[in-house]
């Protein structure tokens, strides 16, 4: 097992070595990222300027060893807009991020889990027919779209829900953390639980029920690929209820696949976030490295994807590890 | 499958499949709205009723089933903020959407192809090279990955086609060198060798031919996601350039006008939905049929 562990903890860090020089490649597919960060009003002094104090003017090799050490010690440079170290300014909109999609992913999970299992002990029945054509047709459903419709019917025609952001003014100073609705939960503290809920639930379904689709075909392939095993035959030959057959025996055993899937989905649920934060107004990593774009602020973009990126390759590490800790197939394989 | 040389697209074989698409309900739905949108994008300038980018200001933000006097002009969809036909504005657009999803699909498929080939032939550090860059093209977050190459190129439509490229040849290189391990142990190429063919030969004639059905079932299924990237890097204004209508774009003007015109965002979601959803039905069909052990 520990031979296993460091040998996916090498492997990540290579993958973590690459996407920090695509980062670099990117800042320089235009051979001169000095005159991307100037505005077109700077005059030659100006660029030069720039050139010496980032490095510009060095050769290429050089760069790329001084940029990976800074990449190393988290440091992308300062914002050119809020003059302020780029990562910092990142990090601060985690919390808003991970919230999102967490209870995206609950959402999915809570859709996709028991839609999945019915369909697989019902196969080619009309709830069958009828579960795996709405994950087909929310498969094919563009989520910005999806979001838009629903912010639609339920915030502007309706006026159930809020139509952006994350808070109603002048509630954010009941919050120490940035985890509002979790805080709110945790602390008894009913508007902010309230609030925080009401704001959260358009955007969290929006992200939320494209990965329902696809967990849904993913839940009931593998109870499939089980119910089919002959530990299953015998548990029901020797009697036992199908509930506990369904829900004991084989949700067990189909669960270790769907481990690592949940693990990608959730990875896939955090770097996917753009569009929905985008949509709904929501202050996340997703919207700030869209306002970064707009800027041309390239630090915090860097600083977002080299982030991003990180945390996806780390929850995949531990899924992996997880996955092969349950299954001794893995890491002997 | 199991015989050398090029696949057998002996005209029995179309019958065959045209025998088992018309037994698939959905799949044979799918094919044919699809061929529809086709048509539509390739007869554009026949079909739309109206110059789509003609601008009518005073006519602007009008709902479906409009009749204008002023320009007798009767607009099925509605107007969008500039007064011009959504319709003929939407049914423009499929041909972007069209063209650079299909180019996005066959370009990453060569470069896939190629690599994955390499991988599962060469083996050693070729494979260890390419199933790494593999992995660390897995990890990238894909969406900022594009919005980092547009910040530092801006938007265009190579630029485009390019990223979404650089996303989805990942797929097909996993995929075809799983295939490429398998054919290599056949008896037909270990024969070849034996007869001391060319490993250039071995490559091209023996095993190139017998794992391209996989790279084919990998197009056909994701030909529905690289639409919606594309739309979706297109409504974030990082795709194709605004002057040129695309679905996604369109939808992203009509979101500063929910709240007043929601037809401006309700249609060309429609339409993306409705392609994605075909392309899927047939996909799906495509994997079944040809080989139904392929996962995505």
């Amino acid at each position: 097992m520990l031979r296993f562990i460091a040998a996916r903890c090498a492997q990540a860090l290579v993958v973590l070595f690459g996407i920090t020089a695509i980062c670099f490649v990117i800042l320089h597919l235009t051979g001169d990222p000095a005159a991307l960060m100037l505005p077109e009003s700077a005059s030659q002094k100006d660029y030069q300027e720039l050139r010496e104090r980032m490095g510009f003017d060095r050769p290429l090799p050089e760069q790329f060893a001084g940029y990976m050490v800074n990449a190393a010690s988290l440091d992308f440079g300062n914002s050119y807009h809020q003059h302020r170290p780029a990562m910092a300014i990142v990090l601060a909109r985690v919390p808003a991020t991970f919230e999102l999609a967490i209870v995206a992913f609950l959402i999915a999970l809570l859709i996709a889990l028991p839609i999945g299992i019915v369909s697989a002990t019902h196969r080619n029945t009309v709830v069958d027919y009828g579960a795996m054509s709405s994950a087909l047709v929310g498969q094919s459903m563009p989520n910005f779209w999806l979001g838009l419709m629903l912010m639609l019917v339920f915030s502007l025609w309706l006026d159930l829900l809020p139509v952006s952001g994350r808070l109603t003014y002048g509630i954010e100073a009941q919050a120490a953390t940035g985890f509002y609705v979790f805080e709110g939960l945790l602390r008894l503290n009913w508007t902010l639980f309230k609030d925080a809920s009401l704001h959260i639930l358009l955007p969290a379904l929006t992200a939320g029920l494209y990965s329902s689709a696809r967990l849904t075909r993913l839940v009931r392939s593998s109870m499939l690929d089980v119910l089919g095993e002959d530990y299953v035959r015998t548990a029901r030959a020797k009697g036992l209820p199908e509930w506990k057959v369904v829900n004991v025996h084989a949700l067990k055993n189909a669960g270790i696949p769907l481990i690592t899937l949940c693990g990608i989905e959730l990875g896939l649920l955090l770097g996917g976030t753009v569009v929905t934060e985008t949509v709904f107004a929501w202050p996340g990593i997703g919207m700030l490295t869209m306002q970064a774009l707009q800027n041309n602020d390239f630090p915090i973009i860097q600083a977002a994807v080299f982030l991003l990126a990180f945390i996806f390759v780390f929850i995949n590490l531990v899924v992996d590890l997880v996955y092969a800790w349950l299954d001794p197939r893995i890491r002997y394989g | 499958m199991a015989e050398a040389g090029p696949l057998p697209f002996q005209p029995s074989a179309f019958v065959e499949a045209w025998g088992s698409l018309r037994r698939h309900k959905g799949a044979l739905i799918g094919a044919v709205i699809l061929l529809a949108i086709i048509v539509m994008a390739l007869c554009a300038q026949w079909i739309a009723p109206y110059d789509p980018f003609a601008q009518i200001p005073w006519e602007g933000r009008r709902g479906p089933l409009t009749h204008f006097d002023g320009s007798g002009r009767f607009v099925l969809l509605g107007t969008d903020h500039l007064g011009r036909d959504l319709l003929s504005r939407i049914i423009y657009a499929s041909r972007v959407t069209l063209i650079v999803s299909f180019t996005a699909v066959v370009i990453s498929g060569f470069i896939g192809v190629v690599l994955g080939v390499a991988a599962g032939y060469y083996g050693r550090w070729v494979d260890a090279v390419c199933m790494r860059l593999v992995d660390i093209f897995l990890a990238f977050p894909f969406e900022l990955l594009a919005l980092s190459v547009v910040a530092v190129t801006g938007p265009s439509l190579p630029v485009v086609v390019a990223v979404m490229a650089l996303r989805i040849w990942v797929v097909y290189a996993r995929v075809v060198r799983g295939a490429t391990l398998a054919v290599k142990e056949q008896d037909y190429v270990q024969a070849a060798i034996a007869l001391g063919a060319s490993q250039l030969r071995i490559v091209l004639v023996h095993v190139l031919p017998n794992v391209l059905t996989p790279a084919i079932v990998i197009a056909t299924l994701y030909v529905g996601r690289v639409i919606l990237i594309e739309s979706a890097l297109s409504f974030l204004g990082i795709g194709v350039p605004a002057s040129t209508p695309t679905w996604g774009g369109i939808l992203g003007d009509g979101r500063s006008y929910l709240d007043t015109a929601w037809w401006i965002a309700f249609f060309p979601g429609l339409a993306i939905m409705i392609t994605v959803l075909s392309v899927n039905l047939l996909g799906d069909w495509v994997r079944d049929y040809l080989d139904p052990r392929i996962q995505a």
